[in-house]
């Protein structure tokens, strides 16, 4: 019998949780190979400083060195630099990447030697016992300086401005000049560290018999991984096999190819030996790519009654010392959402990219649209001010409404579908809206020293990336589809192979109920496997709000066809005509003789063993799909933010955080809501606490745990969820994306309830993150901080 | 070398060495219990909490030879005989975890809590969380777990 219960929709606890509960989990730091040796990374302690040379005799005589390499030794081991792999203009300038850099360290951490040993603490004393002669420079931190080229990074660019993309506009321009109100407002989004609490590691071991080699890393995306590090290692992409066993959070930072991953790769060929690295939480505040880094300058133009018709935004984007996998096409993935969820009549945007001598930037959690949601949220609410109106009605007025069918927006890409209107009046319900403004009201009479804030913050988002032939016209390397391999065993037991690749996202547990309530079977019947090129090696993997919406639509369409060839043989065995099947929850009936019927289960074992199939059926049920996406995916809706203000000390304190999310049909409610809290705390943690920070030498001043504010439990609400459904017209599953909504959502509605809060007192802006001295600050000086 | 005697997880182990050793390397690279992880070096991440003698400490703080005689559970001592303990039991039901890093840490930071509280407020849970972080729950599932942890066990915690 098959299972009829359906799956989807259900909170089906997480099949992912026993082994990460009991300390059985496969992070890569816990995998060792016989005969490994450690690799660790002698990095620059000058953001900018020529390499007058490098002395390495006295690390490679201390005890269990086994070698100590430059970049000089290694030259001939690569077939190019760093994978780079979104030059987003004809015209850009590409800074040259190197594992190790050679003639001057352009950041702190830029890597210059490695130290092999044969323990982690002999690698590490040794690789501090690298001596270079250093001829220090000045450094440029400062976009707007870094533009002015007074310092020049890298020599033979001759500039530090390397890139300029202009989206080109839609609607009428003339909007911004002709607009009852045009809002100026300057914004700027902070460097922030993303912060995964597993720091990065690798694993490469050389299977010399085959001349193959296996690299075992923390990352998002070994199938990117894969073909880029065998381009950059001279190694055959078939000859290297990458795996992402189980990975402790990724927010971005580990969807990138990094140094370590390719010196681990040529060390193992160069030695002969299983090689190891493992990044230290000082280390990956270097090493590790930073978000964000933007100074925006918006215009919003609006009419005296509050109905938005348009965005003109500039920015100038910190690319840091070099790009890594995507740089400068961060940025660009903001650029196409800066009308948010309004039904605006005018767009425009552009962005320069300057190099500094810092982290590189990249994707983190969210990559360009917190930064647009943020830019376009503060300014709607600076539009309110100027008006005297309620951000509230400020916003209703301007709304797209709603379709159900796709849409184009005047930024040109085709919106999904969206009800933009409904999450909002949930969100307002939810938190009670006319209520905190009667209690504002009555803080603000009484003069109290805790003022109450109300931010809003309206989205929406572009994810499910992507369409291959977007990403194309967009100068991205690769394509955006995705696979999914299933496999009907005849033990009644079903495999998938799936070409995402998860670091948290229980994609194991929602992809068993997609494919449980079709094929009849229970989730725990359902086997994932996902993460290593040899086992799926097919994928693009995980980042960007995609798995679901293009992963889980390859195992739908993978479904479907094991469907059609379980269909052909329920037929041949049933000894009636194919349409006179009916199929539901894993049975083929006969119409009108419902005991007539076989299960997928059944059909498993007949197609297995093969001993009476039709003619020309394949024997096994077994079915791949790959799917590309003709659309992306538009998740939108509202957060509201409440924060006690103490004005005396300027500490804010979110006394209720509402989030109202549509991501269309969801699949897991239980995962979906864990998704956004860890987005919100994000994004909170984006608005109140987390900053990146330099000196003018250079040096990274957070460049501790201790000095880079994670929040903890302490710091942060429990949070007040709602939903709406408006099904995706993207993809049959009708499902969007969930990852970072969250964090894209929350720093605006947490920075628009501070202002809020303090607006009476005529305080109209605070730069993140919103510090108690910044507030006191604003305070004090009755303007902005 | 510096010799070590400990009791990990009810098991009395041997080991040699060096001295700079840290408890967390001792039990993960020493005696292969690699549960316990790593996630900072500042003992701000709260990863690599384990209980010594029933109290919980970061063992990235302190030294092997300082667990010299004395007892320790790890995350891996928690389940008895194929039975998850409440705690990892509730952690399961609320979703209080997703990609499983700082979970061993936060688990063994809520069992020598609840051992000392074991009917806290939700402020209370927060609080006695303030050393170990999560990047990805935002802590909201993880309190709900402790609570609910707290409330269908009582004094069994």
């Amino acid at each position: 019998m098959a299972v009829t219960e359906k799956f989807v929709g259900q909170a089906v606890l997480r099949k992912e949780d026993p082994e990460l509960l009991t300390g059985q989990a496969r992070y890569t730091e816990n995998l060792t190979a016989p005969g490994m040796a450690w690799m660790s990374v002698m990095r620059s302690p000058f953001a900018h400083a020529a390499i007058g040379g490098i002395d390495t005799s006295k690390a490679a005589a201390m005890p269990g060195v086994v070698a100590v390499l430059t970049a000089a030794d290694l030259e001939s081991e690569w077939g190019g630099p760093l994978p780079f792999v979104w030059p987003i203009t004809e015209d850009i300038k590409v800074p040259v990447h190197w594992p190790l850099t050679k003639d001057k360290a352009r950041f702190q951490g830029d890597g210059v030697a490695i130290v092999v040993g044969e323990t982690r603490g002999q690698a590490q004393d040794a690789a501090e016992a690298v001596e270079v002669d250093w001829e220090p420079f000045d450094a440029v931190l400062d976009i707007e300086e870094a533009a002015k080229d007074q310092v020049v990074i890298h020599d033979d660019l001759g500039t530090n401005v390397v890139v300029h993309w202009s989206h080109g506009g839609g609607g009428d321009q003339s909007i911004f000049d002709t607009a009852d109100v045009v809002v100026k407002e300057r914004y700027v989004a902070p460097r922030l560290i993303p912060n995964a609490i597993e720091p990065r590691a690798c694993l490469a071991q050389p299977v010399p018999a085959m001349g193959e080699f296996t690299l075992i890393s923390t990352t998002q995306i070994p199938h990117i991984a894969r073909v880029t590090l065998g381009g950059t290692c001279n190694i055959p992409e078939s000859k290297l096999r990458v795996i992402a066993p189980d990975v402790g959070g990724g927010f971005g930072s580990k969807l990138n190819v990094y140094a370590e991953e390719a010196l681990s790769l040529v060390l193992a060929r160069r030695l002969k030996r299983p090689i190891k690295w493992v990044e230290t939480r000082s280390e990956n505040y270097l090493a590790t790519i930073h978000g964000r880094g933007v100074i925006h300058d918006v215009e919003l133009a609006a009419t005296n009654e509050g109905k938005i018709l348009g965005f003109r935004v500039k920015e100038l984007c910190d690319m840091g010392a070099y790009y890594q996998l995507l740089t400068p096409g961060i940025p660009e993935l903001g650029g196409w959402v800066y009308m948010g969820p309004y039904d605006c009549q005018a767009y425009w945007y552009e962005f320069t990219g300057v190099v500094t001598n810092a982290t590189p930037t990249d994707a983190y959690r969210g990559a360009g649209r917190p930064e647009a949601t943020y830019v376009l949220e503060r300014a709607v609410d600076a539009l309110a001010r100027r008006l005297g109106m309620d951000p509230a009605d400020v916003r209703r007025r301007s709304f797209v409404p709603k379709f159900l069918e796709a849409r184009t927006a005047i930024s040109g890409l085709n919106v999904d579908s969206g009800a933009y209107e409904e999450t909002f009046d949930k969100a307002l319900e939810l938190a009670g809206y006319p209520d905190l403004r009667k209690e504002q009201l009555r803080r603000r009479e009484q003069n109290d020293v805790k003022q109450l804030g109300i931010g809003i913050s309206s989205y929406i988002e572009m994810c499910g990336l992507a369409p291959s032939n977007i990403l194309g016209a967009l100068r991205y390397a690769a394509g955006g589809w995705d696979a999914c391999t299933v496999q009907c065993l005849p033990d009644g037991k079903v495999v998938l192979k799936i070409g995402t690749s998860p670091h948290g996202q229980s994609h194991v547990t929602t992809w068993a109920q997609i494919a449980a309530d079709t094929l009849g079977v229970t989730p725990g019947d359902v086997e994932v496997l996902h993460g290593d090129t040899s086992v799926a090696p097919l994928g693009m993997d995980t980042y960007g709000s995609r798995s679901v919406s293009v992963g889980a639509t390859a195992l739908y369409f993978a479904l479907e066809k094991i469907k059609e060839k379980a269909r052909t043989l329920a037929a041949h065995e049933l000894e009636v005509a194919e349409e006179d099947l009916e199929f539901d929850g894993g049975t083929f009936t006969v119409k009108g003789a419902p005991d007539k019927a076989r299960t997928i289960s059944d059909l498993a074992v007949s197609a297995w063993h093969a001993h009476s199939i039709p003619a020309g059926f394949e024997p096994n049920l077994e079915a791949t799909a790959v799917w590309d996406p003709p659309n992306f995916t538009w998740p939108a809706g509202t957060h509201l933010c409440v924060v006690d203000v103490d004005t005396e000390t300027g500490k804010v304190e979110i006394v209720k955080y509402v989030a109202v999310d549509d991501c269309g049909t969801v699949i897991n409610p239980m995962i979906v809501d864990g998704q956004v809290h860890g987005g919100v705390a994000q994004g909170i943690a984006e608005a109140l606490y987390e900053e990146a920070l330099y000196d003018e030498q250079g040096n990274l001043i957070s460049s501790l745990m201790t000095q880079y504010l994670v929040p903890a439990a302490s710091e942060l609400p429990s949070f007040v969820l709602g939903a709406t459904h408006t099904p995706s017209t993207t993809n049959p599953l009708g499902v969007k994306g969930i990852g970072e909504a969250g964090t894209i959502a929350s720093p605006p509605a947490v920075v628009n309830a501070v202002i809020d809060a303090l607006s009476h007192l005529g305080v109209t802006h605070i730069e993140k993150p919103v510090t108690p001295e910044r507030v006191w600050r604003a305070i004090s000086q009755g303007g902005a901080a | 070398m510096t010799h070590v005697s400990v009791t990990v997880n009810g098991v009395a182990r041997e080991a040699d060495v060096e001295p700079r050793t840290l408890l967390v390397y001792l039990l993960r690279e020493t005696l292969g219990l690699t549960g316990t992880n790593v996630g900072c070096d500042t003992s701000s991440c709260g990863a690599c909490t384990v209980l010594l003698d029933g109290e919980s400490v970061k063992s990235c703080t302190l030294l092997a030879a300082q667990a010299d005689g004395r007892e320790v559970l790890t995350i891996e001592g928690l389940a008895s005989d194929g039975q998850l303990h409440p705690i990892q039991e509730a952690f399961h039901r609320n979703h209080g975890l997703q990609c499983g890093y700082c979970t061993p840490g936060m688990v063994m930071a809520a069992k020598s809590y609840l051992d000392e509280n074991p009917n806290p407020t939700e402020e209370q849970v927060r609080e006695a969380l303030e050393g170990n972080l999560c990047r990805c729950t935002g802590y909201h599932n993880i309190v709900k777990a402790i609570l609910d942890a707290a409330q269908s066990s009582g004094a069994t915690v």
